[in-house]
C-alpha cells in the first residue's frame, strides 16, 4: 500500500559535521552527505555530513565511502566487495539515483554536496545496509535453474548460437536491487509484487531454448499483483548500472501471456 | 511464541491468482476502440450541434448515431473500471481495498445504466 510520510521512527534528523582535515586544498573539498541509522541506538536516522579532501582517494563513489570509513569515522556501515561492479553488494542510493558505488564515478555528480542513502523503502538494517531477505527470496521463488522433463542427455544440453544470443541482456544481471527499489510498484506492494530484477531473471529462464518448464513458469506469474503491478514506469531500466532493461524483459513476459491466451 | 515466516513462505505467500492477462488485453483492446470510437463520435456528434436540439435528437435516435454512442459509453465504462481497478490495487491496501474495488464495480454499472436509459429514453421519444 502507498505510504506517502516516514513513519515516526524513520524521520531523519540532522547528524554530526565532520570537517575537512587541516591543510587540505579547498578546490578539492567536497561534502558528502550520508544516512547513518543504528538501531541499536533507539535514536532516529540522521544525515551526517562529511567534508572530504577528494585527492585523497580514487574517482568513484565507494573510494569516497570506504575513505571515511577508513579514515574519518569507523563506525559507518555498508555492503562493497568486488569494487568493479560484478558482485552488486554496494548499490546504494547516490545523489537520488540508485546505482552501485564502485562504478559511479564522483565527477558525475553535478550536485556540489554528494548525498549517499540506502536502497529506498526498504527496512534499514544498518547505516546503508537495506534488509534484502524479501528482495532474494523473490529470486529465489523463480527458480532460476534449468527445469526438464526429458532425461538429461549424455554430453551437455544443446542450444544454438542464436538461441544462446536470446539470453544476452538477462543474464547479466548482478542482483544489486537498485532496479526494484527504484520501482514505485515495488515500494508499494513489495511483498507480492515480484519487481523487476525477480521478473528479468524469470524472462531469462523462459526464453531459453533448453528450458522445458516455460508454461509452468507463465502459470506461476500470471497473478495481478506478481507480475502486473508494472505498469512501464521505466525507473528500473533508467537505474540498472549494467545498463540491462528489465522494462523490455517484462514486457516480453505479459506478451508470452497473451500468446497463450489469444 | 512468535515465529516470523520464512521470507520465502512471505514472499510465495498463497501462490499465484492465474489471472490477470485478461485484465491486460480488455484493456488495450478498449483502449484500441476508444480511439476509433472518440473521434467518430465527436465528428457526429458536433456535426449535429449545428442542427439545434431537434437535430441532435434524431441524430441520437437514428440506428447509427445510437450505436456510436452507445459503443463509445459502454466501452469508456469497462476502461474506466479497469484503470480504476488499477490505482486501486496500486495504493490502497488490506480491507480498504476490497472494498473500494466492489464500489469501483457498482459504480461502473450504476454509470452504464444510467447512460442506457437516458439513450433508450432519447431513441424511444422519450
Amino acid at each position: 500500500m502507498v505510504q506517502l510520510t516516514l513513519p515516526k521512527n524513520s524521520t531523519v534528523s540532522k547528524g554530526r559535521h565532520w570537517p575537512a582535515p587541516e591543510g587540505a586544498d579547498p578546490a578539492n573539498v567536497r561534502t558528502f552527505r550520508v544516512y547513518r541509522y543504528d538501531p541499536d541506538s533507539g535514536e532516529n536516522p540522521r544525515w551526517d555530513t562529511y567534508d572530504l579532501d577528494t585527492s585523497e582517494f580514487g574517482p568513484m563513489a565507494l573510494h569516497a565511502v570506504i575513505y571515511i570509513k577508513d579514515n574519518v569515522d569507523a563506525t559507518l556501515t555498508f555492503r562493497r566487495s568486488c569494487r568493479e561492479g560484478v558482485c552488486g553488494s554496494c548499490s546504494m542510493n547516490i545523489d537520488g539515483r540508485n546505482t552501485i558505488a564502485c562504478t559511479k564515478p564522483l565527477d558525475e555528480i553535478k550536485s556540489k554536496v554528494v548525498t549517499i542513502s540506502p536502497l529506498p523503502h526498504m527496512a534499514v538494517v544498518k547505516d546503508l545496509v537495506p534488509d534484502l531477505n524479501n528482495f532474494y527470496a523473490q529470486h529465489a521463488a523463480m527458480q532460476p535453474y534449468l527445469k526438464t522433463t526429458t532425461p538429461a542427455p549424455d554430453k551437455e544440453w544443446k542450444q544454438a548460437i542464436e538461441d544462446r544470443e536470446k539470453l544476452d541482456g538477462l543474464y547479466e544481471c548482478i542482483l544489486c536491487a537498485s532496479c526494484s527499489t527504484a520501482c514505485p510498484s515495488y515500494w508499494w506492494n513489495g511483498d507480492r509484487y515480484l519487481g523487476p530484477a525477480a521478473l528479468l531473471q524469470a524472462y531469462r529462464w523462459l526464453i531459453d531454448s533448453r528450458d522445458e518448464a516455460t508454461g509452468e513458469r507463465l502459470d506461476a506469474l500470471e497473478d495481478p499483483f506478481r507480475l502486473y503491478r508494472c505498469h512501464t514506469i521505466m525507473n528500473c531500466t533508467q537505474v540498472c548500472p549494467k545498463g540491462l532493461n528489465p522494462a523490455k524483459a517484462i514486457g516480453e513476459i505479459k506478451k508470452m501471456l497473451v500468446e497463450r491466451a489469444v | 511464541m512468535r515465529v516470523e515466516p520464512t521470507p520465502y513462505k512471505r514472499v510465495t505467500g498463497l501462490g499465484s491468482a492465474h489471472h490477470g492477462v485478461g485484465h491486460y488485453i480488455k484493456q488495450r483492446v478498449t483502449a484500441i476502440a476508444m480511439l476509433v470510437l472518440i473521434p467518430l463520435f465527436l465528428f457526429q456528434f458536433l456535426a449535429s450541434l449545428t442542427t439545434g436540439y431537434d437535430g441532435v435528437m434524431a441524430w441520437l435516435g437514428s440506428p447509427f448515431g445510437l450505436a456510436v454512442t452507445f459503443l463509445n459509453v459502454s466501452v469508456m465504462v469497462v476502461h474506466m473500471r479497469l484503470g480504476f481497478q488499477t490505482v486501486i490495487e496500486d495504493y490502497i491496501g488490506g480491507m480498504a481495498r476490497k472494498i473500494a474495488l466492489l464500489l469501483n464495480g457498482f459504480f461502473a454499472l450504476a454509470l452504464w445504466l444510467i447512460a442506457l436509459y437516458a439513450l433508450i429514453k432519447i431513441s424511444f421519444g422519450g
